[in-house]
């Protein structure tokens, strides 16, 4: 009756889809953002210097505001797998249940005891106990992301099962197979890398923008350099690390890799590169496909000649959307690339000396900012939508992991996420914008709810300047 | 048996942590509801800075239920939460709105009272969309083949209605006493008044709830009415009298801290009498909790750490909460 795209396992997963997106968006920031943080804070305990205690209460402010929108969305998060994926939740439980437990007992549980301290407790505790704060919270997020991480890897390369009479996977012996599976490892390196990289755009971004306006802005020139160490050291080193990656989910998720590099046929000479194209799954081809012989299995077999499958060797039931992977991943490989070109030209400014007035330079890393979420929401789509068709790789079906309700009650609730997340989301962006727009500088005080009567942690940041200070 | 036994602890932790949730998660939700009544400006800052550094913490005890009951009573997971779907989903986006709104409403002047409505208005809508939850927990929900079974409004009934309006009330209680206890002047002499009203309240929800509850089903009555058990669960409305009584004499003796804890009590007094009525159910008359429990391996490793873990986060919530003691809005603490 209902058209097929109506049905309630597609709603759902987009539904699934598109919340979860949303939330890793703050993240992969404020996993960034608390390490920079406890730099910033460790930085001014070691040195004195004013200039870290200023960038850090600039930046406090942001995450205050970004950990607030992941907290509420992550909520979410964990009561969908029983609102719309509530067959995958039965069956999956025993095994994914105590993993993610464990990361509210050793992660959120953490971040959220110490934030209250890191945010507001300034002038309640001494300062090295505030550093501790600031360490626990970006612990947190660490471990936060490990856990969930290691339960994801699970879903795509299952390990360390049985299957019981209730038709629910369980641990066959020991938790290490069933953490530490084949994929966790390089998902874990690279998505932390992914929210570093990040984060360090994001800084750059802000950085520049004030050096296009005073270029003798000491927060501005600090957090410029900081961030551009960051992007052109760790960039190669995330490229090295989805290289390898690539590599272990050839071996464990063949048909993913197939589709993010866009073959159909099995290519026994060694595989070209498609570089665009349309792959399309009912025609099981690329439509105009510009492709480069043999640098295909160049990257995947590190040998131009060695023999690569096809996604044709596989039953077509069991193909991913490929259009969908093969461009979210080249997304995420063409902004890895811009990434490296920024790092290099930062390189060759510091190098002239011209780190603090390339206003070229700053334009790019202004226009670079956001591109660390782009790329790591393309990261994500490929790693999931590869997945498809099952939620545990091979042996559970997406259509057969959802919940019996029906079409019109997840259609309104998508509606409901699609508005509400537009509009606090949305507002919550405008404010980190405006906050990024103010130049960092000895006017910083606290979140400004805090006025520093008598102390602060330098004398010039005891003076009330914000006008929202009540009382 | 060693499988049993672990059961029936799982059961005491995730109860335990439901509880936990209901009080902290309570008060502040509480202070939401109550946000129209107080004054704009100090008053409403007061309020705000007396719960912005632990709400969180408050809040991870919802994760924490929703995880372990994951975890550890998966069956049950599968199946309440599909039951009760536009229920959670309205929750969640309660959550969503109050939660932003104690950093946004301090980002803009001009946007603040946007907040402070968005504020209250999401914690009325997840407080309410708890009681309804509960209510539909309790009346029953229709399972065949080990999955949900009804429709998507099954959960909608008098009964819930009722526990919806009582979560609601209990929760402003446990707000107003809180803020006897973190505020003073004006601000306490408010809470004090709300106190007085909410509690009569509070009562008489409790009064109709447990009123209705015996008749939903001939479990619920037996278990409260048939001797012997009645010469135990008949302690429970003793001791929610002995409460009350105490909770109106301490708002007259202008006592600072003991109405929040009475109503803290009034409310673990509930919960046992909740306890006494679903046990040993973890879908009330479908699934027990032996039946929606995972394997002994699951349960064991989780118990393991937590054994091990909880207590730590209770000493570090503790501290935290001991950091922030005193009164809120005055000196230096905002
Ligand atoms: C790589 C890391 C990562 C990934 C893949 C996810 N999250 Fe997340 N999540 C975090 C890293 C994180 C975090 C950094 O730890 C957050 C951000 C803000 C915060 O409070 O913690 C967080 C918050 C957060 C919270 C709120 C915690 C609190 O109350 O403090 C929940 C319940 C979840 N997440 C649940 C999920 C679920 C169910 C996910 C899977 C679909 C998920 N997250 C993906
Ligand atoms: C946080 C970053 C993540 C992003 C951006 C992301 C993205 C996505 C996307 C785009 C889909 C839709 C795929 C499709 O239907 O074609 C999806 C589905 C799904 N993902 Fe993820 N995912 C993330 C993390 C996770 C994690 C950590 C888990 C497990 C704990 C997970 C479990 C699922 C499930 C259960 C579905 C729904 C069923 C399905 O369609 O496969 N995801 N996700
Ligand atoms: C040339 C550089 C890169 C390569 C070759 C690469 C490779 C890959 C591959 C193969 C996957 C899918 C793995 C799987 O599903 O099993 C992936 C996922 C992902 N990528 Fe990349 N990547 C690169 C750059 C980046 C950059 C720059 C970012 C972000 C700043 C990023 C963020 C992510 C994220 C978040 C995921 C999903 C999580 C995961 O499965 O690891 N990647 N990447």
């Amino acid at each position: 009756m209902l058209p097929e795209i109506l049905d309630p396992v597609t709603l759902s997963r987009a539904q699934f889809a598109f919340t979860v997106s949303i939330h890793f968006i703050f993240p992969a920031f404020s996993i960034g953002l608390a390490s920079y943080l406890m730099v910033l804070e460790g930085l001014w305990l070691a040195t004195g210097r004013d200039v870290y205690a200023h960038l850090f209460r600039y930046w406090l402010k942001i995450f205050a505001v970004v950990f607030g929108m992941g907290v509420v969305s992550g909520i979410v998060m964990s009561y969908q797998f029983g609102t719309n994926w509530s067959v995958f939740s039965n069956r999956a439980g025993p095994i994914i249940g105590p993993l993610m437990a464990y990361e509210v007992l050793t992660a959120f549980f953490l971040e959220a005891g110490f934030l209250g301290v890191m945010l507001f407790g300034m002038t309640k505790v001494g300062k090295g106990l505030h550093f501790f704060a600031t360490c626990m919270v970006a612990l947190g997020t660490l471990i936060s992301a490990t856990w969930i991480i290691a339960v994801n890897s699970w879903m795509q390369t299952p390990a360390g099962f049985a299957i019981n009479d209730k038709g629910q996977f369980v641990p066959a012996g020991s938790w290490l197979p069933i953490i530490f599976t084949a994929s966790f490892p390089y998902r874990l390196v690279h998505t932390v890398i992914a929210a570093y990289l990040t984060t360090a755009l994001v800084v750059g971004g802000v950085g520049a923008w004030h050096l296009l306006r005073d270029r003798t802005n000491p927060g501005a020139r600090k957090m410029f350099s900081m961030a551009m160490w960051m992007v052109a050291i760790v960039t190669p080193i995330q490229i090295l690390a989805g290289d390898a990656h690539g590599l272990n989910t050839l071996e464990h998720q063949p048909a993913k890799v197939l589709a993010m590099e866009g073959d159909f046929e099995p290519s026994p000479n060694g595989a070209p590169l498609v570089l665009f194209g349309l792959p399309s799954n009912e025609a099981a081809r690329v439509r105009y496909a510009w492709s480069v012989p043999h640098i295909g299995s160049l990257i995947l077999k590190h040998d131009p000649y060695a023999p690569l499958q096809g996604l044709k060797d596989f039953p077509q039931d069991q193909w991913p959307p490929v259009a969908i992977v093969f461009w979210s991943f080249r997304i995420m490989v063409g902004l890895a690339i811009a990434m490296f070109g920024l790092g290099l030209w930062s390189l060759l400014a510091r190098l002239r000396g011209r780190l603090f007035d390339w206003p070229w330079l700053h334009r790019a890393a202004i226009l670079m900012g956001p591109a660390g979420f782009v790329a790591v929401i393309a990261g994500w789509v490929t790693t999931e939508v590869g997945r498809q068709p099952f939620t545990i790789y091979g042996l559970m079906r997406t259509a057969d992991s959802h919940s019996p309700i029906a079409a019109p009650a997840v259609a309104a609730s998508l509606i409901a996420f699609i508005l509400v997340y537009f509009a606090v989301f949305g507002a919550g962006t405008y404010y980190l914008l405006r906050l990024m727009s103010k130049p960092p500088g000895p006017g910083e005080e606290e979140p400004a709810r805090m006025p520093l009567r008598a102390t602060g942690i330098t004398p010039a940041a005891g003076v009330i300047s914000d006008p929202m200070v009540s009382e | 048996m060693g499988s049993i036994d672990l059961t029936l602890i799982w059961a005491g932790i995730i109860g335990f942590a439901v509880m936990a949730y209901v009080v902290l998660d309570g008060f502040d939700l509480g202070i939401g509801i109550l946000f129209p009544t107080l004054a704009v400006g100090d008053e409403r800052d007061q309020a705000m800075n007396s719960i912005a550094p632990v709400w969180d913490g408050n809040e991870t005890w919802l994760v924490m239920g929703g995880g372990g009951l994951l975890a550890v009573f998966p069956l049950a997971y599968a199946i309440i939460l599909p039951a009760t779907y536009p229920l959670i989903i309205a929750m969640l986006l309660g959550l969503i709105f109050r939660g932003v709104a104690f950093e946004f409403r301090w980002r803009h002047p001009r946007h603040r009272p946007l907040w402070d409505f968005a504020f209250s208005l999401g914690s009325l809508v997840a407080a309410f969309a708890q009681g309804v939850t509960l209510g539909a927990i309790l009346q029953g929900i229709p399972v065949e083949n080990g999955a949900y079974a009804g429709g998507w409004l099954n959960w909608l009934s008098p009964f819930s209605m009722l526990t919806g309006v009582a979560v609601v009330i209990g929760y402003a209680l446990l707000g107003a006493t809180w803020l006897i206890w973190k505020t003073e002047g004006t601000n306490q002499s408010h809470a004090r008044r709300a106190a007085f009203w909410l509690g009569i309240g509070t009562l008489v929800a409790l009064a109709a709830v447990s009123a209705a509850t015996p008749f939903l089903s001939y479990d619920y009555w037996r278990r409260w009415f048939a001797m012997p058990g009645v010469l135990l669960t008949a302690q429970v409305p003793l001791l929610v009298v002995i409460c009350a009584a105490t909770f109106f004499w301490s708002l007259r003796a202008r006592s600072e801290r003991l109405p929040f804890l009475i109503a803290l009590a009034l409310f673990l007094l509930s919960f046992v009498g909740l306890g006494i009525s679903v046990y040993p159910y973890a879908v009330p008359r479908a699934v027990t909790i032996w039946d929606a429990a995972a394997p002994p391996q699951s349960q064991f490793f989780l118990l393991v750490g937590t054994l091990i873990i909880i207590p730590l986060i209770l000493a570090y919530t503790s501290w935290a909460y001991w950091v922030f003691r005193g009164k809120a809005g005055r000196t230096g603490y905002h």
